[in-house]
């Protein structure tokens, strides 16, 4: 049997795939239900939004939930900075996506499908609002877009159902979470844009999908998006994103809710959810990012931390002044050299911190740094006063 | 077997008072920007009492009793 990849099909640079050459291609849309659950539980698919959680359990538990009002979102939100992939998918393989949401709905009894955008993503909302558009008329009154603003924290399931309920995209108290209690009170299937697309074809081959789509970032010659054998050593890929541009110091896996790997360990490391959950490690949101020797990793992890501290929806005391304390730190270990003082501080308040936010962007933070002094163990301890410099 | 019960904070709700803290430092300590954080496991009984009053006492109500549960140890 051929090989079915997320990004079959036409000439990529040819813009979206329509319905009718999407449907020449692939054949009908396979009917969703029960057996399409128990499928989903043994190809063992894990959503590709970050959390890898087991596709086939969410939508056992949501459908035990539905009473034929449940809600499924399409997160496109994609708010990771480095990550393209859902908008590579979302530009060119528009109807993947909402055939993998028409499935969900129809094997969870939904009526509503949401089509969760980044607001910043355009060429993204033009194609999926022109693939909405050509569906049958009894699909396209299920779907709605709803643009999602450009922060970090959108893209948290919690901050879907917010902002469709509500109009804030702030993530809220879980329990319940959204399969639980979700938009307008009713159990909610919130899935990254790739998951449902890897959902379409596994739909109609009944088998696992073999490839997954990642974005290499960083130091490598041409940068973007792939999609690779799942179990690719990293090494490949980084060599298919034209190669390191400069001598590689370390690799971060996953975004910046990730980990740290120095390069000599992350060249064979496998690319793969589950391989790499093995090892401690994981896929996250797919994107590698190559740091280059030629980058102080200190001040890579300040500014990074900065960010995240910014990202915080500043709605649980412990994230938004934690994580600002957190970032300060680096900070001045970046500007004015390591203080052991700092040191001890960033260990305390990690511990702090951690665990005490209503959604996760915390723990993601923390765990960001927690890898990092342990991989740049030595930059931490020993990191001089750098001059002014422009980060 | 008699009910067991834990606190537990929305961390939404909490604007960092501290009262908590102060009727029930037992089990509540508050970390450096003075949000509280909880002993975790079961109330003992002769803690009851206290407990009640920092749930009732809190002024944005963002601190509960509920059932204990078994599983989670984490400090919250």
């Amino acid at each position: 049997m051929s090989l079915l990849r997320l990004l079959s099909g036409p000439d990529l640079s040819t813009g979206p795939e329509r319905l009718r050459d999407h449907a020449n291609r692939l054949g009908p849309l396979p009917k969703g239900g029960p057996a399409l659950i128990e499928v989903l539980v043994r190809t063992g698919l894990t959503g590709r939004g970050g959390a890898a959680f087991p596709v086939g359990l969410k939508w056992r538990a949501v459908a035990a939930g539905s009473q034929g009002t449940a809600v499924v979102i399409a997160n496109g939100a994609e708010g990771e900075p480095h990550s393209k992939k859902d908008r590579l998918l979302m530009t060119t393989r528009p109807h993947l996506i909402l055939d993998g949401a028409l499935l969900a709905a129809a094997s969870v009894h939904a009526k509503q499908i949401v089509l969760y955008i980044g607001e910043a993503h355009h060429a993204a909302l033009r194609s999926m609002s022109q693939a909405v558009a050509e569906r049958p008329d009894h699909e396209r009154r299920m779907m709605r877009i709803v643009a999602a603003p450009a922060r970090y924290v959108a893209g948290d399931s919690s901050a879907t159902v917010h902002l469709v309920d509500t109009g804030i995209a702030t993530p809220t108290t879980a329990p319940p979470s959204p399969r639980e209690r979700g938009v307008g009170g009713a159990a909610t299937l919130v899935h990254n844009v790739e998951t449902l697309a890897h959902i379409a074809l596994i739909a109609r081959t009944g088998v696992a999908t073999e490839t997954l789509l990642i974005t290499v970032a960083g130091a490598v010659r041409t940068p973007g998006v792939l999609e690779l054998q799942a179990g690719t050593p990293l090494s490949e890929a980084v060599q298919l994103a034209g190669g390191a541009s400069y001598p590689a110091r370390a690799v971060l896996l996953g975004g910046y809710f990730g980990q740290w790997v120095e390069a000599e360990a992350a060249w064979s490391l496998p690319i793969d959810p589950h391989a790499l959950r093995e090892r401690g490690l994981s896929l996250g949101c797919g994107v590698i990012g190559v740091l280059p020797t030629s980058h102080c990793p200190v001040c890579e992890v300040a500014g990074i931390m900065r960010f995240l501290a910014s990202e915080s929806s500043a709605q649980c005391g412990p994230c938004f002044f934690g994580l600002r304390a957190l970032a300060d730190a680096c900070t001045r270990i970046a500007e004015r050299g390591t203080d052991p003082g700092d040191l001890q501080r960033l260990q305390r308040w990690s511990a702090e911190v951690l665990g005490r936010g209503a959604c996760k962007h915390p723990d993601g933070a923390v765990m960001f740094l927690r890898s990092a002094m342990k991989t740049f163990g030595d930059d931490f301890a020993q990191h001089p006063a750098h001059q002014r410099r422009s980060a | 077997m008699t009910k067991q019960f834990e606190l537990v904070v929305d961390r939404i709700k909490c604007d960092g008072r501290g009262l908590c803290a102060e009727i029930l430092p037992e089990l509540i300590r508050l970390d450096s920007w003075g949000y509280p954080i909880i002993t975790p496991g079961p109330i003992p009984e002769h803690l009851m009492g206290l407990a009640e009053r920092a749930v009732d006492d809190c002024p944005v109500l963002a601190i509960a009793l509920r059932r204990a549960q078994a599983q989670k140890a984490k400090p919250r």
